[in-house]
């Protein structure tokens, strides 16, 4: 475009200051290439339309999400039931001192990091592996087949994945029928604390392995195939063209679901472990939602919940923005 | 804007050649270590295809099957003494019902408020001379990081007097902005010329939207239509927190309930069979078995829809 088109808009692009627009002499030439900008009146008299489909949506966010954030207010001010959201009178920082000083609560904290790190190391990978390993099948059929299949632990909801859960690791159920059948003894798996973390990430694997190949099968599909040619013909077998070629070629997908999984790290499975979890086991299987669940709603000590709560979410927040800024300083891939 | 209408017309100037002609056909030989490759990859790929179907195989038997069997530790592939007594039970049990109807409204209902509130926001945040634009779509993608977490929106239901109500379930999952971004860029690539089109023929916004745009937009439509319906048909949580009746549960709460040993069941309860225990985990596969059967019978044709609204939306982000 040229320069001189540029400068008319960008001039015109400046309120004048009694509100109005000056718009320039060669506007009116350019009206229909580029929109002018106008004020807000003429905007809304113009699009109100448009404007009035803003309006249930701007309420929905206004209420059901915004608000909730301010009532988080509450942490730092006394609740009683009947109040209102924000909460009666200014304690400070009561309530964090309270966590602080709470063993419960560290245990569920601990809990939480450790499952968390288990969930990523464990499950990200796995995606990878999978989806790696579909690219080298050859059979369009087979490979959607397995897809298929593979997806559909993905569409069950979670009170299903639990169910099953206690269906195979019940004292006759599939588990303990292999281990007496190899000649150990039946295990009641949910009476026992250390076989919380095996499960569960066992049931994440199962339930998130499939669904997760989806970017990474797409993105595979964006590698130039003349790449693996020029590999071929330079002598590089088929690890070192995986190697070489196919792994540098996920790998923006691979950093931006590191970065996200990162993110979601303290936010562990909540449904499924409070789904799962019984007071036997709590010393591994309560985390820090499950816990500021059983505080805040069980036992309605809704500011010492809340407390927590944000906590979490600013452990959460300060995970993902570092995540963040050291992929953008390493490797230059980020989220925004 | 007539002058657009020569530009659209399809460019003949550049056939694409097929490229990669050359490496079509003769593929290298395999080695053999490659080969050997490619077996151990098919054969851990049909295990895993096992593994994920395992337990839905395992519902189905120990629905059919006869308690003994189960308690017995007999059941995993195949039903053992076959029966349909604990079917019966179930179906004859008017709080399955209650609770299965409840799910089926509230996923319709559901469905119905999302989609009405996330087209229109979409269809307003495409247009890219909206002024503000960027604000609307920022307060959308800023609820994707922060959230007020669980306790202040328990208060926040609670105070608004929704509990024991539809409402409690329906309105505060109105809007899932990944959603709502996929149909941004839906709409942000519909073909203008037909909008501006029906407006000089003098159809307002509001005409162009309900009679041009949705018409055309099924597609994407029926897709965002499984998400949020899948979605609402699988949750459990904020009918577990918030229903304090019974007959107000959806079905994964009745099972849920059953799972951790609370009898909601009147009539199960009732003596239909003398002994209860002696019942209890069969009725929670066929409980179960009922609960997935619209979802997996549906699996199939809707599971491509899925796939597509997923790489539409990881793509434009």
């Amino acid at each position: 475009m040229s320069s001189d088109i540029a400068g008319a808009t960008s001039s015109a692009d400046a309120p004048a200051p009694g509100g109005r627009i000056r718009r320039p002499r060669r506007a009116a030439s350019l009206r229909l290439d580029r929109p002018v900008r106008r004020t807000w009146r003429q905007e809304l008299r113009r699009d109100w339309r448009l404007y009035s489909f803003l309006v249930l949506p701007l309420i929905f966010f206004a209420v059901f999400r915004y608000l909730p954030i301010l009532g988080n207010v509450v942490a730092f001010r006394r609740f009683r039931p009947g109040s209102s959201i924000f909460g009666d009178e200014w304690v400070g920082l009561y309530y964090v001192r309270m966590f602080i000083q709470d063993p419960s609560f560290w245990s569920a904290f601990w809990n939480t990091v450790v499952l968390g790190l288990l969930t990523l190391v464990v499950v990200f990978p796995l995606p990878i592996i999978l989806a790696l390993m579909l690219n080298e099948l050859r059979s369009a059929r087979f490979k959607r087949l397995v897809q298929t299949v593979s997806y559909l632990p993905h569409f069950m909801s979670i009170v299903i994945v639990a169910g099953m859960i206690f269906q195979l690791t019940a004292m006759k159920g599939t588990f303990n029928q292999i281990i007496t059948g190899l000649g150990g003894d039946a295990i009641a798996f949910f009476q026992d604390p250390s076989w919380f973390r095996p499960i569960y990430l066992t049931s994440e694997v199962w339930q998130t392995v499939g669904w997760g190949t989806i970017l990474y099968l797409a993105a595979l599909t964006t590698i130039d195939g003349q790449l693996y040619e020029a590999a071929r013909i330079d002598g590089a077998n088929r690890w070192r063209q995986t190697w070489h070629i196919t792994l540098p070629g996920i790998r923006p997908t691979m950093i931006v679901l590191l970065i996200l999984n990162i993110g979601s790290f303290m936010a562990v499975g909540f449904e499924k472990v409070l789904l799962l979890q019984n007071p036997v086991i709590y010393s591994t299987a309560d985390v820090i939602s499950t816990y500021l669940y059983r505080v805040g709603i069980v036992s309605n000590s809704v500011s010492y919940a809340t407390a927590i709560g944000l906590f979490e979410a600013l452990i959460g927040l300060t995970l993902i923005l570092s995540a963040n800024a050291i992929s953008k300083r390493t490797v230059g891939a980020s989220l925004w | 804007m007539v002058t657009d209408v020569t530009t659209t017309s399809p460019d003949l100037a550049g056939p694409t050649k097929p490229v990669a002609v050359v490496g079509r056909g003769v593929r290298p030989k395999d080695g053999k270590g490659y080969t050997a490759f490619r077996v151990v990859n098919a054969t851990l790929l049909l295990l895993m295809c096992a593994v994920v179907l395992y337990p839905f195989v395992n519902i189905v038997a120990q629905a059919f099957s006869s308690e003994g069997h189960i308690n017995a530790g007999q059941v995993n592939l195949v039903p053992r003494g076959f029966n349909l007594t604990t079917f019966k039970v179930v179906l004859s049990d008017d709080m399955f019902w209650t609770n299965y109807k409840n799910t089926v409204v509230y996923t319709v209902v559901g469905t119905v408020i999302a989609m009405a509130l996330t087209t229109t926001y979409a269809y307003a945040l495409s247009k890219k001379h909206l002024k503000g634009r960027t604000f609307f779509i920022g307060i959308a993608v800023l609820t994707m990081f922060f959230n007020g977490g669980l306790i202040p929106n328990y208060v926040l239901i609670t105070t608004l007097g929704f509990k024991d109500t539809i409402w409690a379930i329906v309105l505060p999952n109105a809007i899932s902005v990944f959603n709502l971004l996929v149909m941004k860029s839906f709409f942000e690539n519909f073909p203008d010329e037909l909008e501006e089109a029906a407006a000089i023929d003098g159809m307002s916004t509001y005409g162009v939207f309900f009679r041009i745009v949705l018409p055309l937009s099924k597609a994407v439509l029926a897709t965002m239509v499984l998400f949020y319906a899948v979605a609402f048909w699988n949750s459990w949580f904020s009918a577990y927190l918030y229903m304090t009746d019974a007959a107000n549960y959806p079905v994964t709460v009745y099972l849920r309930n059953l799972m951790a040993g609370v009898t909601t069941g009147t009539s199960i309860t009732g003596g239909q069979l003398d002994n209860m225990t002696q019942i209890a985990s069969n009725v929670q596969s066929v409980t179960m078995l009922l609960t997935v059967l619209p979802i997996v019978c549906l699996y199939p044709f809707i599971q491509r829809y899925f796939v597509s609204g997923v790489m539409l939306g990881a793509v434009k982000q």
